[in-house]
């Protein structure tokens, strides 16, 4: 589904992608784990054409991301700070973006009753909490079923109820067919969602594996050990 | 198409914004006062030219980055969506050039209306000084663009903003006249004007000056200019260079735009 290749970036003096290969397959949930300004938020924006890589290539689909913007039709992304014009309305933020994409049929708004946004949406944005801003970016991600959803930390900042809610989702969606990337900072939560965790370190894949076969091959309880000691191995 | 509707939803926000409603009741107040101090409409357009070439670069200018500073997640999100990146960027252009150009019209255009100034003599030099207002916008906005484009740092921007403005509002014409102070032996028609090119404040000035017969507030440039082209050929050549003013930096900001890591 998505084919990166020698993908290469840096900023400044700093190395942020080095060589980066990787393979994510559709219809899984695919975790990237990493410690901060390992490169995960870079590898996703690259993906998505926010981030121009001084070298390799980048796949979506077949289709080699080089500038023109017609592969983001069939990706949905929720990124770890949203922010929408302040004086807008939830709802006036919604119809933009259906406005922009000239999509108003066929939408996906299980999101908008499962976090019961209802009373939010004739709000402006700059009077929304964090979470319901979180709330509001996690409906646009999915509000036109796209095939490929990209959530950057989609849980930080969520209460209990709609961290479920969004977890329910991504499952359902899986179920679907859907293919998802995502990164996270909660081993337990990956474990309850992914099927593949890519793990990265200064810039380059140190290892990919399906969470089941990471489980065996410890022999680890949990993945939050497992990922423990397989960081321990590289870095040794 | 999208452009426009990026445009739309820009101008919605901006609407709603209280800055673009107190920079039109800033116009509107700095003009209503020089007419109630007894100003004719050819004299009241004379007194705003200068707030005119001071106030219009700085908030566009300043205005313009911390718009752009502000809204970095927001293009971002809309840089996810399937828009092309030149189109995003014709669409925020004209969403913070629009707004900030019509409060500036609108809060000068009323008091003329409502002093009966609109129609008469003073026609010509008040839709002269809309005009090179509006441009003045445009043009710092492109400048803002630019900056904001080339920092990520918001506090580096804005001081390089501020920098800007300061430079080609007040210093540069220092720097003119120490040139002339100290060069005043040789012949110096020919390099002021070149100066006088390289700033879009002081084309504007020269531009509304040519226009208002003012001489006597021409200073050095404005004088050379007349005296160089007339006031037909001057208002054309400035006019000229103004639109390369505006011209140049929007496509510098644009190519910055489609090259930038967000």
């Amino acid at each position: 589904m998505i084919r990166v290749r020698g993908l290469n970036k840096r900023f400044g003096r700093l190395q942020v992608l080095r060589d980066l290969d990787l393979e994510i397959e559709p219809s899984r949930v695919t975790a990237i784990l990493g410690p901060n300004g390992a490169g995960k938020t870079t590898l996703i924006k690259s993906i998505l054409g926010l981030v121009k890589p001084d070298a390799g290539e980048i796949r979506v689909g077949g289709v080699r991301v080089n500038g023109d913007g017609a592969y983001r039709r069939d990706i949905g992304y929720m990124p770890q700070i949203p922010r929408y014009p302040e004086n807008l309305t939830v709802e006036e933020i919604l119809h933009m973006i259906q406005d922009l994409r000239g999509q108003f049929d066929d939408l996906d708004t299980e999101l908008v009753d499962a976090f019961d946004l209802g009373p939010q949406l004739r709000k402006p944005f700059k009077h929304l909490s964090g979470g319901t801003r979180q709330r509001v970016s996690a409906v646009i991600a999915f509000l036109f079923r796209p095939r490929i959803l990209f959530l950057d930390e989609p849980t930080a900042g969520l209460d209990p109820v709609a961290s479920s809610a969004l977890k329910d989702k991504i499952l359902r969606e899986r179920a679907a067919g859907r293919t998802i990337v995502l990164t996270s900072h909660v081993m337990s939560e990956v474990e309850e969602l992914a099927d593949m965790v890519v793990y990265i370190l200064d810039g380059t894949v140190q290892f990919e594996e399906s969470v089941t076969g990471l489980l065996e091959r410890t022999g680890e309880p949990n993945l939050e050990r497992a990922m423990a000691r397989m960081m321990l191995r590289v870095v040794a | 198409m999208n452009t426009l509707k990026i445009t739309k939803y820009q101008l919605k926000d901006a609407a709603r914004s209280k800055w673009v409603v107190l920079y039109a009741l800033f116009f509107l107040a700095a003009t209503d006062a020089l007419f109630r101090f007894g100003g004719t409409g050819e004299r009241v357009v004379l007194s705003l030219m200068n707030v005119v070439l001071l106030v219009i670069p700085l908030t566009s200018i300043v205005l313009g980055a911390m718009f752009l500073y502000g809204s970095r997640e927001y293009i971002e999100l809309l840089l996810s969506q399937p828009i092309e990146r030149r189109t995003l960027f014709h669409g925020l252009f004209a969403g913070l050039a629009l707004p900030l150009a019509s409060a500036f019209a609108v809060g000068v255009a009323i008091p003329f209306l409502y002093h009966g100034a609109f129609s008469g003599a003073a026609t010509t030099p008040l839709l002269l000084l809309l005009g090179t207002g509006v441009l003045l916008t445009v043009i710092f906005v492109a400048l803002a663009f630019i900056i904001a484009l080339a920092t990520d740092d918001r506090i580096k921007g804005l001081g390089i903003a501020l920098a800007v403005w300061l430079f080609l509002a007040t210093a540069y014409d220092g720097i003119v006249l120490a040139i002339i102070h100290l060069f005043g032996e040789y012949p110096l028609q020919k390099p002021v004007i070149v100066l006088s090119l390289l700033n879009p404040v002081d084309l504007g000035r020269i531009l509304l000056l040519l226009q208002l017969e003012a001489s006597a507030l021409m200073g050095f440039t404005g004088a050379v200019f007349r005296r160089f082209f007339g006031s037909g050929l001057g208002a054309v050549i400035t006019t000229a260079a103004l639109f390369a003013w505006l011209a140049i930096p929007f496509a510098l900001g644009r190519r910055a735009f489609a090259r930038k890591n967000f």
